[in-house]
């Protein structure tokens, strides 16, 4: 299978603390590669870098064979490659199908429409419609997001970036600050994005990322220590030792 | 009669300012503390012309046509904007609201330095635009032009803001970082937005300078600057009869408070902080519920 994203020799400091070692990566069109690691490990660092809000000291990252490394991150939104965020991100005052609408495409690109009203083209409506039954908030589509709950600004997230037609969704930590029904929920909203997206999953809870994952990578102080399929990260020693602490 | 004539025309004219002010200030949340400059700008691009045109000098600038005057106006108070919003856009938050002051406070001081035009006693316009079928000497008629160009601007900044533009405007407002991530050039939209919004301003400077007869370096003052964001903040931001009703109850209160006592920005400084805490949303909130 062809790679959609390569890293290469990534490197990162802030100050004295490395935060991305000589990292090396490929993400395969399609699959759902999750990151695990400790605290600290530099997971979002790393998000951040493929992403283009910060920029890696030295190494290179390859995008569809393109170099992208030093490409701002509005840039990089447009070539298909978008994010969430660990701590939630959408614009709370305004609606959900507006929040949608906002990341869509065909939004972006008649930004400079000054006169004609926003909210009755067909083919945005429909991907709304679209976007919000995938995600199950259908219901929700003409409330204020901040009279949604935290679960529901979660798959609001999702919603958008699948809005987005994102050729590479990163996700930072969907999980986060889910209750036990709520984390299922989203596994399972991620099992049926699965295969019909190419998703770089950044995650905390390990039953979902053994759920959900095609492959692991496990992230330790900025550096890949292992790179494989669920089962074999599992028996992994090195991988064992990082989180259980050497024996 | 006329005295009320005089009131709504000069009405009219504020509102139309804190229209354009609401633009950015209500739906982009760019608190611009330097609106008064394009006021300002736009009244002497009537009062520059037409003090040439009656007393000669610059005779490529020397005019008493309305359309020229306009024109001017709106080149020069969307070129003031695009020019100091390249810079004051980089800022946010309390930066943005000094740097827009300090800006408005340059023409302050340039204007107060020629004295061609006046210096700090300020510019007589003795003759008004000349516009074909329309006289603006006659109050009337003064007042029906500022209203319909109210009307003509609200309905305009109404547009704006339901369009995609405007829904973007207010993706920004609420999460700047989230729509960068999302692609959008922010920046670009912040700089149009605050260019359509200077020259909605330097517009009503044209029909100010019209009314008055009158330009001084105080209209650009940072106290009217302040007179603006009183108005909309007052009538209730984001809003598209907000900024009518906040000039309304700003004109009359004028009126009204400075016949009581010259402190009359006392009490008025009172009811501003009574509204911002007890009516979030402005006094359109207040009808509106």
């Amino acid at each position: 299978m062809a790679s959609i994203l390569e890293i290469k020799n990534l490197n990162k400091k802030f100050g004295g603390v490395i935060a991305t070692k000589y990292l090396n990566l490929s993400i395969l069109v399609g699959e759902l590669h999750a990151i695990i690691g400790p605290n600290g490990a530099g997971k979002t660092t790393l998000i951040s870098q493929i992403f283009g809000q910060i920029f890696p000291d030295s190494g290179q990252i390859f995008f569809q064979g393109t170099n992208v490394t030093r490409v701002s991150e509005y840039k990089k939104s447009r070539l298909g490659i978008n994010r969430t965020f660990q701590i939630t991100s959408v614009m709370k005052s305004l609606t959900v199908s507006e929040n949608i609408q906002l990341a869509t495409d065909t939004a972006r690109e008649n930004s400079f429409n000054f006169f004609t009203a926003s909210n009755n083209q067909t083919t945005i409506l429909k991907k709304i419609d679209f976007c919000l039954r995938q995600v199950g908030l259908i219901k929700a589509i003409n409330q204020p997001v901040k009279s949604l709950s935290h679960g529901d600004c979660r798959k609001l997230e999702i919603a958008m970036a699948l809005a987005s037609d994102a050729k590479l969704l990163l996700l930072d930590e969907p999980m986060a600050g889910l209750g036990p029904s709520e984390t299922q929920e989203m596994i399972a909203l991620l099992n049926k994005l699965k295969g019909k997206q190419t998703i770089l999953l950044v995650e905390h809870d390990m039953d979902a990322v053994f759920a959900l994952a095609d492959r692991v990578s496990v992230l330790v102080s900025g550096e890949i220590i292992a790179t494989g399929e669920p089962n074999n990260i599992r028996r992994d020693s090195k991988v064992q030792n990082a989180y259980l602490g050497e024996a | 009669m006329s005295f009320y004539l005089d009131l709504a025309t000069r009405l009219c004219i504020l509102a139309i300012a804190a229209v354009g002010l609401n633009l950015i200030l209500g739906y982009g949340g760019m608190i611009s503390f330097g609106h008064a400059a394009y006021l300002g700008l736009g009244a002497y691009a009537v009062g520059i012309p037409a003090h040439h045109w009656l007393y000669g000098g610059l005779d490529f600038l020397a005019t008493n046509n309305g359309f020229i005057h306009i024109t001017i106006a709106v080149v020069i108070s969307g070129l003031f904007a695009f020019l100091t919003g390249l810079i004051c856009l980089k800022t946010k938050g309390v930066y943005f609201i000094m740097i827009t002051m300090a800006f408005s406070q340059m023409a302050y001081y340039l204007f107060v330095s020629i004295e061609e035009y006046g210096s700090d006693d300020g510019l007589v316009i003795n003759t008004r635009s000349e516009i074909p079928l329309i006289n603006l000497d006659n109050p009337i008629q003064m007042f029906l032009v500022s209203f319909l160009s109210l009307i003509f601007f609200m309905w305009l900044v109404h547009l704006i803001t339901k369009s995609n533009f405007g829904l973007i405007l207010s993706g920004i407002k609420d999460n700047e970082a989230r729509m960068v991530s999302l692609g959008y050039n922010v920046y670009l939209h912040k700089l149009i937005a605050f260019v359509f919004s200077g020259i909605i301003c330097g517009f009503a400077g044209v029909l100010l300078g019209n009314f008055t007869t009158f330009i001084s370096p105080e209209m650009i003052d940072w106290s009217r600057s302040g007179e603006l964001m009183f108005m909309v903040i007052l009538g209730g931001v984001a809003t598209v009869m907000g900024p009518l009703f906040g000039a309304i109850v700003f004109v009359i209160l004028e009126e009204v408070l400075s016949s009581i006592t010259i402190y009359w920005h006392l009490p008025f400084g009172l009811l501003l902080i009574a509204v911002v805490l007890f009516f979030r949303g402005g006094l359109s909130s207040l009808l509106s519920k």
